[in-house]
């Protein structure tokens, strides 16, 4: 059921592309920001950079997904928003955690960790 | 929250646009950060953003509901479409304003005055009883106290009853200095509130030790009579009021909403206590009106059969006089409205067909311009748009123009509304007409209505999809033949609805010229005329109010420009009141049977005065008066109804109704019961306008028992003029006495035929609009036809057809659907007539001389529209005409 959701295509075309930099998964950009916007409210240059980093530059997030994705979080109440100085001074938006952000991010990372397993098992048992 | 995000998209696209230039300037800042030149930075920042106006569009369209996204299109387009065009945008919204003004305006006046339920609990259970007979030859007659006094012991239908009457005015003299006024009052026992079921606002209401003969006079007033006479103190209460120069205490104050029946009516004093006792016990005084409140579960029906059986009862036990055998009913609202009912009846269907002539009118338009875009629309559906998109389109168009022309009319109805109001006050209910929510709710619905009907007529009636034939016809072939078809039978529909609302006008108008042109069998011309009422309380004897008729008579005579003047308790077309009575010389009726006249009580010179040509006998003397006063003049009428092969003179007459009388609720002494001589006859006069020449007998008002009487004032020049004089007079002579009705026999005349004037000029307004509307429509079609025709037509001239006969070609073409029409509407308007019936006078329902006229009036319209496009198409260039391709 829960597999069925999972563009499966897509995660296979990112692990065996050339480009060690994979196209990011729309569900999966969700999970991302609400984890990222844990550490604390951030913009949406911040937020970018921060799952870049974190993934050690695999994957990428491309301004046309991060945005729309940001505002859809925000219309389902998960983010907050609000304008203030960025880190150089410049007005930004940043974003936070709403306490609904919050349940549904615990949500999403345990749906997250039962489906990375199950893909695990199944790869796993391919390759033996 | 969808909407919400709708209607807010503008403003986040803003904000997303500065979000990205944000990040964009961040992404820079951290290249020129790794060393790049800043030209080099600001590129690869924005080859790595890749398309900004991508993301806004995505989160746009996230944010967007795609069916009101379509809706806006379209209207959008239609609007853009619209004003490529404004004459004929304008003249179609104007068209449909008129429409839909006219039809809400008319439709609030009807809601407010005919539907919407009197403000009372349970008001369903609320009807209006009177006596009737039981062959049913009669219904509605007054009813009389002895009769309320049984229906109310025998009946079970009932949780209780209330006798009423409208007592006309009361005269109020203020306390010192304070003007006297006329105060509209009504009389009612002390159950009329609480079958009404009203609380009072202040104080309380009339209990039963205030509604019994010889109580002290008490007073309940209206919230409006409270505010403007006490500036709505509590203090009211208990105060003392003169109303004809007697003392009555001020009880209580009705409620604001309370403006039953009527809001001219500030007053209500009781019944019984205001009445003399014998006409509580009278079978036969018929001065009242019944109002009751039926047990739950009770029909109208079984209540009223109930009380039928005990009326006849009474009949059996009196057999002689003027008894009633039977009961009829009305629901309350009934009571007050039914005689407006045809006329706004009427006028809403008129407004109904000018509305329909309106729409037909914008559907004709639009046919004639899809048929313009025929080409267009073929090849937008060849190239894959639906044909419910394109209808959709279409009928987009036709709700705009609806749209704005209900905006615009709904602004012309609040206007025409103000106006009615303030011209309309004696229709009751009228202060409750104004525009309220299911009024706004109904003229939405008209317009949403007419918008689709205009708009999908010529939507359906298209034959767009056959694409290929369409998009291969050659302008000359003879395509669009089903829009013309179509177009035709539009227009003679218009045409139909036209001729029948010239016929309806054209008969109402009739009526009005002969309402004002009737003969009220006394002279109009420079007579002033005035209403006096005295008090009973200060004239109690007859002498007193002789004597002062006699001194205002003497005084008024004397003025200069005074021609004559003359007094009588009931002018011509005032109406007034009939009695009962029996021929001395006669041999006597069957039991129970009895005669029936008008009556009037004037001085001497009434007749020399209007005017009156005295036929046979003599006048009454001045020495006729007080207890001389046994004698009758009668009219024609009376003559020729009663006397018809005899000399009347010398005869007598006897009252046949002994008990005491009330002359517009107001108590009058008895008359004697010994016979009246004729001793003279005069010509007849009318009640009303509209009334036929009704037998009168005229006694003497200076036998002095007739407290209330119109002064008649026949002058030299205008009789305005005269007004203020003949008021110092009387002020002179009784400083407290009131006058009302100030005016001249004239304005009286144009006041009772206001109504019937303002139903036929409404009327002939409709049908002149709608007649212009058909006339445009025919012009339109023929000169899209010969517009089609051009090429044929050039042909046919270099063939060498004679101009006038491509003149004819053309004309009997246009002239042909409004033939059609014309008789479509004559049988129409046979059928109306016959439903207007009622409010037609002195005009047969098939009138040939209307019937005629509106013809005429009709072809020779229709000969003129279509005339411009034949004319036209005659004097086409054949070089020209075959060149235009």
């Amino acid at each position: 059921m829960v597999l069925a959701s999972l563009p499966i295509e897509h995660l296979g075309e990112s692990m065996a592309g050339k480009s060690s930099r994979a196209e990011m998964l729309q569900g999966t950009l969700d999970m991302l920001i609400l984890r990222t916007l844990v550490l604390g409210p951030a913009h949406g240059h911040t937020i970018a950079r921060n799952i870049e980093q974190t993934s050690e530059d695999v994957l990428v997030v491309e301004q046309g997904s991060l945005y729309p994705a940001l505002h859809r979080l925000e219309h389902r109440g998960w983010l907050s928003s609000s304008w203030g100085p960025s880190e150089n001074n410049r007005k930004a938006k940043f974003y936070k955690l709403t306490p609904a952000g919050k349940k549904q991010l615990v949500a999403e990372t345990s749906r997250w960790r039962q489906m990375a397993a199950a893909i695990g098992r199944v790869m796993g048992e391919a390759e033996e | 929250m969808p909407f919400r995000r709708f209607s807010k998209r503008k403003a986040e696209d803003a904000e997303l646009a500065s979000e990205l230039q944000a990040h964009l300037d961040c992404e820079v800042e951290e290249n020129i950060a790794r060393g790049m030149p800043e030209d080099e930075a600001r590129r690869r920042a924005r080859v790595k953003l890749g398309n900004q106006t991508r993301v806004r569009e995505e989160v746009w369209e996230g944010n967007s509901l795609a069916w009101l996204e379509g809706i806006r299109r379209d209207l959008l387009y239609a609007a853009r479409t619209l004003a490529r065009t404004p004459g004929f945008s304008m003249t179609a919204i104007l068209v449909m304003a008129l429409g839909i003004g006219a039809t809400t305006a008319l439709f609030t006046v009807v809601h407010s005055v005919l539907l919407k339920p009197l403000p009372f609990p349970h008001v369903d259970q609320l009807v209006s009883l009177r006596e009737a007979d039981a062959h049913g030859n009669v219904r509605d007659r007054a009813v009389a106290g002895g009769n309320y006094r049984d229906w109310q012991r025998g009946s079970h239908s009932f949780t209780s009853m209330a006798l009423l009457v409208n007592y006309g005015q009361y005269n109020l003299s203020g306390a010192a200095g304070a003007l006297p006024e006329r105060i509209d009052a009504q009389v009612a026992t002390a159950s009329v509130f609480p079958t009404l079921g009203v609380k009072p606002y202040l104080g309380r209401f009339f209990n039963a030790s205030d509604d019994r003969s010889g109580a002290n006079g008490t007073v309940v007033i209206t919230w409006g009579f409270w505010k403007r006479r006490f500036s709505g103190s509590p203090s009211a209460i208990g105060s003392t009021l003169w109303l004809d120069a007697k003392p009555y205490t001020v009880i209580g104050v009705l409620p604001e909403w309370f403006h039953y029946p009527d809001a001219k009516t500030q007053l209500w004093t009781p019944l019984v206590q205001q009445m003399p006792p014998e006409m509580m016990q009278s079978h036969g005084a018929h001065n009242f009106w019944v109002l009751a409140r039926l047990k739950p579960g009770v029909t109208e029906a079984a209540a009223t059969a109930e009380l039928s059986a005990i009326q006849a009862g009474i009949r059996k036990r009196f057999p002689d006089g003027p008894i009633s055998d039977a009961v009829s009913s009305r629901p309350l609202l009934d009571e007050a409205v039914h005689q407006y009912k045809p006329a706004l009846f009427t006028l809403l269907a008129a407004t109904g067909c000018l509305l329909l002539i309106a729409c037909l009118n914008v559907a004709n338009l639009l046919v004639a311009r899809s048929a313009a875009r025929r080409r267009e629309l073929a090849i937008r559906m060849a190239l894959g748009g639906t044909r419910l998109l394109l209808i959709r389109e279409q009928a987009s168009e036709s709700l705009v123009i609806c749209a704005l022309g209900g905006l615009l009319g709904l602004g012309l109805a609040y206007l025409a509304l103000l106006a009615f109001a303030e011209t309309h006050l004696d229709i009751p209910r009228a202060d409750s007409i104004h525009i309220d929510l299911p009024v706004f709710l109904v003229a939405v619905g008209v317009t949403l209505l007419c918008g689709l009907i205009a708009g999908l007529i010529p939507a359906i009636g298209s034959q767009d999809h056959q694409v290929v034939r369409v998009l291969q016809e050659s302008a000359r072939s003879s395509g669009g033949q089903a829009r013309v078809r179509l177009r035709r039978a539009l227009l003679a529909l218009e045409v139909g609805l036209t001729v029948v609302l010239l016929i309806g006008a054209g008969l109402l108008l009739k009526s009005y010229q002969q309402l004002r042109s009737v003969n009220l069998g006394c002279t109009t011309q420079n007579v002033l005329t005035m209403d006096l009422n005295l008090p009973d309380g200060k004239y109690q004897q007859p002498a007193q109010t002789v004597n002062f008729y006699e001194q205002l008579l003497d005084r008024v005579r004397r003025l200069p420009g005074v021609r004559a003047a003359a007094l009588t308790t009931d002018l011509p077309g005032r109406g007034g009141e009939d009695d009962a009575f029996t021929i001395q010389e006669h041999p006597p009726l069957p039991k129970g049977d009895w005669l029936d006249a008008d009556v009037r009580w004037v001085d001497p010179d009434y007749f020399a005065t209007l005017k009156i040509p005295l036929v046979r006998g003599r006048t009454f003397l001045p020495n006729e008066r007080l207890e001389r006063r046994h004698y009758v003049i009668v009219n024609q009428a009376l003559v020729r109804q009663y006397f018809p092969h005899e000399d009347p003179i010398g005869k007598h007459i006897i009252d046949e109704n002994n008990d005491d009388y009330v002359s517009g609720g107001k108590l009058i002494r008895p008359r004697t019961p010994t016979g009246n001589e004729i001793i003279g006859v005069v010509g007849d006069t009318r009640d009303s306008v509209n009334g036929p020449m009704a037998a009168t007998a005229y006694y003497p008002i200076f036998g002095g028992i007739q407290s209330s009487a119109s002064l008649a004032v026949r002058t030299q020049g205008d009789p305005n003029q005269l007004a203020l004089p003949i008021q110092k007079q009387i002020a002179q002579l009784d400083p407290t006495l009131p006058v009302a009705n100030l005016m001249t026999m004239d304005e009286m005349i144009g006041q009772s035929t206001q109504q019937s004037a303002f139903n036929a000029f409404l009327l002939l307004a409709y049908a002149v609009l709608s007649l212009l509307l058909a006339a445009v429509g025919l012009y339109g079609v023929l000169a899209y036809l010969a517009t089609q025709r051009t090429g044929e037509i050039g042909i046919r001239i270099a063939l060498g057809a004679q101009r006038e006969q491509v003149m004819r070609m053309m004309l009997v073409d246009g002239l042909r659907p409004a033939l059609a029409g014309l008789l479509c509407g004559l049988a129409g308007g046979v059928a109306a007539a016959q439903l207007i019936r009622s409010m037609l006078y002195g005009t047969r329902p098939f009138d040939p001389a209307v019937f005629a006229a509106v013809t005429a009036v009709l072809l020779a319209v229709s000969a003129a529209a279509c005339s411009v496009p034949a004319w036209r198409a005659s004097r086409l260039d054949p070089m020209e005409a075959l060149r235009t391709e």
